[in-house]
């Protein structure tokens, strides 16, 4: 069993003061742990293991309970995003196309699964649907960026572009 | 609440208003399955094996009966139409789509819950449903069990057990969808987690998802090891639980017989950890007395049970200090086995293997923890719980029913009531207060029961008054109820000078080791009360009630230890605690 490792942390003492004040203003109520990870998420952009400790220390409440309820919605991302965010289009017409094999190429290349970072901080991979450039099909974005009518052999010149 | 009448399979029956389905109907004698519903701690509806049919006036429909309230007068409900059985088959049939189905290697074969539903409800095609299966690495890390959620069937119940009975919550569903998985908080491994270690939620696992790590083996290999001399030791609770494992009525105590398949099984000696347990109570008895008189860290608290220890360790660890320093009754005898009885009967004690048979998986982590080893070897070599205890009795073809009474071997194998009663939750506490109180008002003979501190409530309070001297005792069980009162203890809203706490829910008996009921009798049936009445009828039965009248208690003194508290009793008969955090 393998602890999931996310990119290094880089919170700052002013987002801490920022969640421990929301968590101040909603603890004790009923239901709290959803508007408290919304308003984390927003504070750091992500739910990394130091965020989940603080607020597993300060609401009481087992970091396990917390770990599910961020896994089980998909609002919430345990990783941040990279510099480079890669969105690969998983629409109708770019599935159709082939955007498929492009997204499980990335992640192999990248080592990552889709929704995560890479140690490094630099690249990270997610799936979308429509970008309303069925046209170009298959279609990618690295931030914003669009690439367009892609074949699985483009993906190294596209990383190579952002090395 | 005003009773209505409904009608069961057209049996009418009268229960009161807003009983549920599935109550109405065991009363009414008519078992529905279960498997996510336990009640009070997990009545979530989530599995749907549950379903029936029901008609409050408007027609049949399908509801969850573990959760579905009868409200209304002349409702009926059908509990085994072809539609019911149809959405039984159909749930089960789906549950057995992700299930890996490896039933002949299973350890829970023949005492699974769903296994037992299947043959039930007649399953013949264990495939209908082909397809994907999701497939997870076993959990290895913990030293106690091991989980393996290719038979997890998402009931949920090791989370209700976890969060709710013991306030640990270190397991829980992960992911959702075709992914849910149950584990722990970033895919930690349970043994890198605050995880006390007590098995509650292997005990109410419907299936072989979770299991004790099962060491039958290397004691069978011990016994035949000629070079090695194997002692056993059974703790109080599993006289009290293992006949559950060959068809006796819960609660019947098989001391005799389980002492006769020990002896068969191969072991030089069969001992007895009451007699640690009355060992316990000089020690700890005589550490109470000495705190209480000299303004020792009050209140002392009892360190028998090592899944509290444990969480006492992450969860309170500023209440370390308060924790006694005895060691528990197992690793007393065992430290015991392998010094004075070692030089008694002539054998080093790298040549004794000691087994302890526990209703405990918190035991089997708590032989390998550090200052352990009064010899300088472990005190104890391998723990096994009742559950094995069993497998090892059939594994060896000993017809169990059939084995006459025995008993246990001297000189460790003597043992006071007091000792007995040490399975139960307040068992320990009377057992010390009953030594105390011979103590400190100078009637060394007058047994005094301690009914206050008895029953399965999971926090009791006492005040016991001894002459002039008044001792505010408290007992607590189920480690959501321990940290419950531990909380006003620390807060200072409650005063106590003693307290016993045992990790699981009505103590050792209902330990995470014992012999695992069905949910179908575990929600209806107290295995608390009933195992515990076992342990308190031999306690009342025995003429020897008084842990500080075992003679051979006190000839370890009188030739070996010198007096309780004594520093040669320290080095071997106690332990040492470290301050953890929470994961």
């Amino acid at each position: 069993m393998a602890t999931k490792k996310s990119v290094p942390f880089n919170g700052t003492e002013e987002q801490k003061a920022k969640l421990l004040a929301v968590i101040a203003e909603q603890k004790g109520e009923k239901g709290a742990l959803m508007p408290v990870l919304q308003k984390a998420q927003e504070i750091y952009g992500y739910l990394p293991i130091e965020v989940q400790k603080i607020i597993s220390d300060e609401m009481g409440v087992p970091m396990e309970k917390i770990y599910g309820v961020v896994t089980f919605y998909a609002q919430f991302s345990l990783y941040p995003k990279g510099k480079y965010n890669i969105s690969v289009c998983l629409g109708t017409a770019c599935y159709v196309k082939g955007s498929g094999d492009i997204y499980n190429k990335l992640q192999e290349v990248l080592g990552i699964a889709g929704g995560e970072c890479t140690a490094d901080g630099k690249f990270s991979l997610e799936a979308c649907r429509c970008i309303g450039a069925c046209g170009l099909a298959p279609v990618l974005t690295v931030n914003e960026d669009v690439y367009g009518r892609l074949t699985v052999d483009d993906v190294a010149d596209i990383l190579a572009k952002y090395e | 609440m005003a009773d209505i009448n409904v009608k069961i399979n057209g049996i009418a029956v009268s229960v009161p208003k807003g009983t549920t389905v599935l109550e109405a109907a065991h009363t009414a004698g008519v078992d529905i399955p279960t498997f996510c519903y336990m009640k009070e701690i997990n009545e979530i509806g989530a599995c749907r094996i549950c379903m029936v049919e029901i008609n409050e006036g408007r027609g049949f429909r399908m509801v969850a009966a573990c959760v579905y309230p009868l409200n209304f007068e002349n409702t009926e409900i059908r509990t085994n139409s072809p539609k019911v059985m149809d959405s039984r088959r159909k749930t089960l049939e789906l549950i057995l789509s992700t299930h890996d189905k490896k039933c002949l290697s299973c350890v829970r074969s023949g005492s699974c819950e769903l296994q037992a539903l299947c043959n039930e409800m007649g399953i013949d095609n264990e495939s209908t449903y082909e397809g994907e299966r999701p497939t997870f690495e076993i959990d290895n890390s913990a030293v106690h069990m091991y989980r393996d959620n290719n038979k997890c069937i998402l009931c949920r119940r090791c989370v209700a057990a976890c969060a709710k009975w013991q306030g640990v919550g270190v397991i829980g569903a992960n992911e959702r969808g075709f992914k849910t998985n149950i584990g722990s908080a970033f895919e930690m491994g349970l043994g890198e987690t605050s995880c006390v270690s007590c098995g509650q939620c292997i005990a109410v696992c419907p299936v072989g998802a979770i299991s004790e790590k099962d060491f039958t083996d290397q004691v069978f290999a011990a016994i035949a090891d000629e070079s090695k001399y194997v002692i056993v030791q059974t703790a109080p609770a599993v006289r009290a639980g293992l006949g559950e494992e060959f068809g006796y009525p819960i609660g019947t105590n098989v001391e005799g017989k389980m002492v006769a398949a020990l002896r068969r099984l191969g072991f030089d000696n069969v001992f007895d950890t009451d007699w640690g347990a009355d060992l316990t109570i000089m020690e700890e008895a005589t550490e109470f007395v000495d705190r209480f008189t000299n303004g020792g860290t009050l209140p002392l608290i009892t360190s028998c049970s090592p899944g509290w220890v444990k969480y006492c360790e992450h969860y309170f660890p500023d209440m370390t200090e308060n924790l006694s320093s005895c060691k528990s009754p197992h690793q007393m005898l065992g430290a015991v086995a392998k010094t004075y009885y070692a030089e008694k009967i002539g054998k080093k004690p790298e040549d004794i293997v000691v087994v302890s048979i526990m209703p405990c998986t918190a035991k089997k982590y708590e032989c390998q923890r550090d200052d352990q080893a009064a010899a300088g070897v472990p005190d104890v070599d391998y723990v096994l719980t009742t559950r094995e205890l069993a497998r090892m009795i059939r594994r060896a073809g000993l017809k169990f029913t059939a084995l006459p009474d025995e008993d246990f071997d001297d000189p460790l194998g003597l043992s006071a009531g007091a000792g007995d009663i040490f399975g139960a939750t307040g068992g320990v506490m009377e057992a010390a207060l009953r030594t105390a109180y011979c103590w400190l008002s100078g009637n060394n003979e007058e047994v005094v029961e301690f009914h206050e501190v008895r029953g399965t409530d999971g926090i009791k309070r006492s005040t016991v008054t001894i002459g002039e001297t008044e001792i505010k005792v408290a007992v607590a069980s189920g480690l959501a109820n321990a940290g419950e009162l531990l909380r006003r203890v620390q807060s200072g809203e409650e005063k106590v000078d003693f307290i016993e706490i045992m990790a699981c829910p009505g103590g050792c008996v209902n330990g995470g080791g014992q012999p695992q009921q069905p949910m179908s009798i575990r929600n209806f049936e107290d295995l608390r009360t009933l195992r515990a009445k076992a342990l308190y009828d031999e306690d009342k039965a025995k003429t020897l009630r008084l842990s500080h009248l075992n003679k051979d208690v006190q000839k370890l003194y009188d030739e070996f230890l010198e007096k309780p508290g004594s520093h040669k009793a320290h080095e071997i008969l106690h332990t040492t605690y470290v301050k953890r955090t929470i994961n």
